[in-house]
């Protein structure tokens, strides 16, 4: 699905990326625990495809082709997901009309049809309602005036949607009480099966005992310094980024 | 298939070029000499069969137009027009007879509305839209006559109107907008060619949208065309007003005039879609929009409401303004003005307040891209018998790239110490986070940007009638094409 190799990538002449290595399987779980500063963000944006970044060095394989080849919503087309950190908040654009121009550019690069009326409204509120949206929400402007935990129930709600690939989830923990991270989990383990992949990129393990990874990486510096199964995060949680990345 | 839906179609199906409209009609046409002089009025006034009054009226401003200087302040680089280059009438050949119905007209002119979206054969039967065409100098049809002449609408062109209700043209026509108010105004006045005259009588709340569409089509054609639009007592009327014309590397002229008169407790509602072609991205030919739009709320508790989408012409020049006479009466101007490449635009409003309790809203959104410049000049005056009167005014604009200019001039007089003047203004830049956003949602990158702007322009074209908001959207997001590398 995605093979990352000798990732080397810089922001305005500072390196953040530093020899990346990470190799993520179809129906697989990967999950990506670092300090603030240790290159996440850079990561998950840069595979994304957000400008500002320069690349040194490295290739990126997804599916069979050269990422770096693939603009923005090629990539996003392509089954390419980012879960927002800070999701935007677009004004005067109202929520479920987003929703459906994300669905049918999708399927224009596939060559589909737009999407039908009453198959959209059918599967908006059904996937809605599992992630505990309220119809109210969809009719607001997208993100404008959601609280913290209103807008990552959004990402995941985009996510369902869209059903990706490959999906990155930047932080989503951050910020929501422990009603939402059980819900948000749920969604996302519902969609997960054996023909998709996810990277979820976390600062602690409690969103790992709701999504349980197949492998858990720790980077530190730029770089992959630790994988392990899940009791990685578990040894983590106990001795702290320092101590870790110091036995690596 | 709904009138919405085939429109869409319709400007979806007009062609490759960044221009959607920019086809022109082959008819044999009827023009006089090029120029600007007493004689040509008179042609004109000849033509369309005018009694005296009309004739001596257009000569009288032919006179104060001649001595009037061009206006010269707004912000916009206006090239040296020569008025003696233009045609200033031009009538497609088959019309010379006017047609009795549509299947009389010539089908080349009906295929050209039906390119821009407005078949009116189909207008005809459907429910909501009465329209009337204006083909370069010329009121094509008007549709829905038999069924608004029932409830004692008047909904004709102004010549037909000049003769068959000279009672009420006489009364109106400069009422609003004097001869002698600029130059463009009495130039107006003085070779004016058609436009829309409508009428709703006492008590009468017009059951459709009027329509008007207006097309340039002939070379070297100065359109101008004179709109005015009566609402009697405790009347409503909406009226919505499109524009489109070919592509051509000569710069056109247009001069429109539109008075709106309303007395007590009546209402009108004007809708604009202005996208006249624009020039090339190099600012080669393009129109030039010199506009004159004025209402007057004459009766106690009357309401004007100006909407305009301005997307297209090369030189915007316009101000929809409200004169506030009556007691309690509310002016409204929601605007939306996109520059793109090296377009320029002028525009904004003028309220006058004159009527106690009389209050106003103006909301403006001004886009800019490429090398155009945005400018909103507004004045809003509160007069000293005009107490407790109102002015809310929001003025919003975005800049797409490094290359664009937007620029606020507000203008506020207030005699009065117990009224309120509200002024807010906002300048931002497409941000580039929401745009990386949407992409990494699947839209590209003009997909983004025309989502973006239709959001930040919601507010006003939420006003606009439905018919026209999908079209308005479309036209957005158009108008901005390649605007973001």
């Amino acid at each position: 699905m995605l093979n990352i190799k000798d990732l080397h990538v810089s922001i305005e002449g500072k390196k953040i990326l530093n020899g990346l290595n990470l190799s993520i399987n179809k129906g697989e779980v990967h999950a990506l625990m670092g300090p603030n500063g240790s290159g996440k963000s850079t990561l998950s944006y840069f595979l994304s495809g957000k400008d500002g970044y320069e690349m040194e060095r490295g290739s990126i394989d997804y599916n069979g082709k050269n990422l770096l080849d693939l603009e923005v919503d090629e990539r996003a087309n392509e089954g390419l997901f980012l879960a927002f950190q800070y999701p935007m908040e677009i004004p005067g654009v109202q929520t479920s009309f987003f929703l459906k121009t994300a669905i049918n550019s999708k399927r224009k690069h596939h060559g589909l049809p737009e999407i039908d009326a009453l198959e959209f409204a059918k599967l908006i509120k059904s996937q809605a309602q599992e992630l505990d949206i309220s119809p109210d929400m969809l009719r607001r402007d997208l993100n404008v005036n959601y609280s913290g935990g209103e807008k990552k129930k959004q990402e995941i709600l985009q996510m369902s949607l869209l059903n990706p690939a490959m999906s990155i989830l930047d932080e989503t923990d951050s910020g929501l009480d422990i009603d939402a991270l059980r819900i948000v989990s749920e969604g996302v383990n519902k969609l997960r099966n054996k023909d998709n992949s996810f990277l979820v990129i976390t600062h602690y393990q409690r969103l790992l005992n709701y999504i349980k990874p197949d492998y858990v990486h720790i980077i530190a510096d730029g770089k992959i310094v630790k994988s392990g199964d899940f009791s990685l995060a578990l040894e983590l949680e106990e001795k702290g980024y320092e101590e870790i990345s110091k036995t690596a | 298939m709904a009138a919405t839906e085939q429109t869409i179609k319709q400007v979806n199906k007009l062609g490759n070029s960044d221009y959607k409209y920019g086809f022109s009609t082959d008819v044999d046409d009827i023009k006089p000499p090029k120029g600007l002089n007493e004689d040509i009025v008179k042609y004109i006034s000849a033509q369309k069969n005018e009694p005296e009054w009309m004739l001596d009226w257009r000569l009288k401003a032919f006179s104060v137009f001649n001595k009037m200087p061009k206006p010269d302040w707004a912000k916009l680089d206006i090239p040296d027009i020569d008025f003696q280059d233009y045609y200033y009438y031009s009538s497609p050949k088959s019309l010379k007879d006017k047609p009795k119905s549509l299947d009389e007209i010539d089908p080349e002119i009906l295929k050209t509305y039906e390119k821009l979206g407005i078949p009116i054969k189909e207008q005809e039967k459907l429910a909501g839209v009465a329209v009337d065409v204006v083909f370069d100098s010329v009121s094509v049809a008007t549709t829905y006559k038999k069924q608004l002449s029932e409830l004692g609408i008047i909904f004709c062109s102004i010549s037909e109107a000049t003769k068959n209700h000279p009672e009420l043209v006489k009364k109106y026509l400069g009422s609003v907008i004097p001869i002698a108010d600029h130059s463009f105004a009495a130039l107006n006045s003085a070779v004016f060619t058609d436009g829309s005259f409508v009428y709703i009588p006492e008590g009468v709340r017009c059951p459709v949208e009027l329509s008007t569409y207006f097309r340039i089509n002939a070379m070297n054609t100065g359109q101008f065309e004179r709109t005015l639009i009566i609402a009697d007592k405790n009347s409503y009327v909406s009226y919505l007003e499109g524009c489109t014309a070919p592509m051509r590397d000569e710069s056109q002229l247009h001069a429109a005039n539109v008075e709106l008169v309303t007395l007590e407790n009546a209402e009108i509602k004007y809708s604009t879609v202005q996208n006249w072609y624009p020039g090339d991205s190099e600012g080669k030919g393009g129109i030039y929009n010199f506009v004159t739009k004025r209402g007057a709320c004459r009766g106690n508790n009357s309401k004007i409401s100006w909407t305009q989408v301005e997307t297209g012409s090369a030189i915007t020049w316009k101000y929809p303004s409200c004169i506030l006479q009556g007691d309690n009466s509310k002016g409204e101007f929601y605007s939306v003005a996109i520059t793109n490449n090296r377009q320029q635009a002028d525009t904004g409003t003028k309220m006058i307040h004159i009527g106690k309790n009389t209050s106003s809203k103006i909301i403006s959104k001004g886009i800019s891209a490429g090398k155009a410049n945005n400018t909103y000049r507004g004045l809003v005056n509160i007069q000293s018998k005009a107490s407790n009167s109102r002015n809310f005014t929001q003025c919003d604009s975005l800049l797409i790239g490094n290359e664009c200019g937007a620029h606020t001039v507000p203008y506020i007089e207030s005699s009065n110490s117990d009224s309120m003047v509200e002024h807010e203004a906002t300048t931002s830049k497409i941000n580039e986070e929401q745009l990386f956003y949407c992409m990494q949602r699947g839209l590209n990158s003009e997909d983004a940007v025309g989502l973006i702007v239709n959001g930040f322009c919601k507010e006003v074209l939420q006003h606009l009638p439905m018919e026209f908001a999908v079209e308005a959207q479309k036209l957005v997001a158009i108008s901005l094409e390649g605007s973001v590398g």
